[in-house]
């Protein structure tokens, strides 16, 4: 707006209601198994007491418009569910990074790499 | 996308299944992680995982659909479901676990649309997953400021003298539409009417189907 | 005519997490309904205790919130605003 107040200064990247934008996308795809253990995990541990949906959305926003361009909806999403686990004490860092590395270990794609 | 030797083995010898024969990601390996780390530490389970699943793919506009119905032919299930979206709901049998719903109802006069500018928040037990273009830029971005605009994107041309009331999902409560009951539609039974309620009408960037459409 | 109870949307832009869009910020609307009370989302972002807040749902005309961009300045908008974004406000034009 051409009369925006000095105080619309320090509006956040994710907070785009009234932005210019292009026409609305109409592309959809299909959700991939690996999508939905995120949204199941993210759906039982927010039940759980682990975190909230607000801690969640925290961690999106501090991420950036940068991941919200360069990743998809379900990678930040895991990597705010992981950030939330973390912050709970729920396992370390060290613990997530030893894992990630034995889970590349196992094989090139998805279906090897995922026992469960 | 790859997916014409889903019948084959992969080169370890192991069954290839839906969307598994994509090289491995670096966020595919942290949700494996993060996944048996919470099975380990007691959080969850394989099965409570699985359950959660097959609830969230049994949710579908379809649910939404028969709620709209019915508030078409039940004249006080439709007040019950504008006073309390979600015991209406429940009260027809829907798991809405902790969802709080409001039901917006279009009228001769008014047409609703919903967006969440912030996030992509939607009533997601009732409707199931959003499709994609409601978490888009584009869609966020724009809905609150130039709604008949992105309405006209969908093929909806709403009358001058209509009023477009939006609804900008911001903090607790999740939205549904009742859309207009199309004309030609008088005695029908609930099933039938459910069929030409689209989840785009649920959300306010369509209208119910024409009866003979 | 029910008589509208008018607030106005505090225009301050802190960092963090606030669930206050800012292009309602500063903007006046009226009392559609209220809601909860609900525990605030800005203390629930940093795993702090969460006091209950009353949410006000608004409902602002595009002329006010857009002014003289509006696409339609007699269409709506209605959103969810926690009470400690809102102050009492005198209607900003003759409803």
């Amino acid at each position: 707006m051409a009369d925006t107040p000095d105080t619309f200064k320090g509006r956040r990247w994710h907070d785009m209601g009234g932005d210019a934008a292009g026409p609305v996308p109409t592309e959809q795809h299909d959700f991939h198994l690996w999508e939905k253990r995120v949204d199941a995990l993210m759906i039982l541990c927010s039940g759980k007491g682990h975190f909230t949906v607000d801690g969640l959305r925290r961690v999106l926003e501090d991420m950036g418009p940068d991941a919200f361009e360069t990743m998809t909806y379900y990678e930040r999403w895991i990597a705010a569910v992981n950030q939330n686990l973390i912050e709970a004490g729920v396992y370390t860092t060290a613990e997530l990074g030893a894992r990630m590395s034995d889970i590349a270990a196992r094989g090139p794609t998805y279906g090897e790499a995922s026992v469960g | 996308m790859p997916h014409d030797h889903h019948d084959h083995l992969s080169p370890s010898g192991h069954p290839y299944r839906v969307d598994d024969d994509h090289p491995l990601t670096y966020w595919q390996q942290m949700e494996i992680a993060v996944r048996e780390l919470l099975i380990e530490k007691g959080v969850t389970t394989a099965a409570e995982i699985a359950t959660q699943i097959d609830a969230m793919d049994a949710r579908s506009p379809a649910n939404g659909a028969a709620v709209v119905a019915r508030a078409w032919i039940d004249p006080a299930f439709r007040a019950d479901l504008l006073a309390d979206g979600s015991a209406a709901s429940q009260a027809m049998g829907f798991d809405v676990g902790p969802m709080k719903l409001i039901a917006v109802e279009n009228t001769a006069d008014i047409h609703n649309v919903i967006v969440c500018t912030l996030c992509s928040c939607y009533p997601r037990n009732l409707l199931g997953l959003p499709p994609d273009w409601y978490k888009s830029r584009a869609y966020r971005s724009r809905t609150v400021k130039e709604p008949r605009k992105v309405l006209a994107e969908f093929g909806v041309t709403l009358p001058d003298h209509m009023t477009v009331r939006v609804h900008d999902s911001t903090a607790d409560m999740r939205y549904i539409v009742i859309p207009a009951r199309p004309s030609g539609t008088e005695g029908w039974p609930a099933a039938d009417l459910a069929t030409l309620v689209t989840r785009d009408s649920m959300i306010g960037t369509g209208l119910a189907k024409l009866p003979d459409a | 005519m029910v008589e509208r109870t008018y607030m106005r949307v505090r225009a301050d832009m802190p960092p963090g997490h606030v669930r206050t869009p800012a292009y309602l910020r500063g903007k006046t609307g009226w009392v559609e309904r209220t809601l909860g009370p609900f525990p605030n989302p800005e203390a629930l972002a940093y795993r702090q205790p969460a006091e209950p807040h009353p949410v006000m749902r608004l409902r602002f005309t595009m002329a006010e919130v857009w002014g003289a961009d509006a696409e339609r300045p007699t269409d709506t908008i209605d959103a969810e605003i926690y009470a400690h974004w809102l102050e009492q406000a005198e209607p900003p034009y003759a409803p």
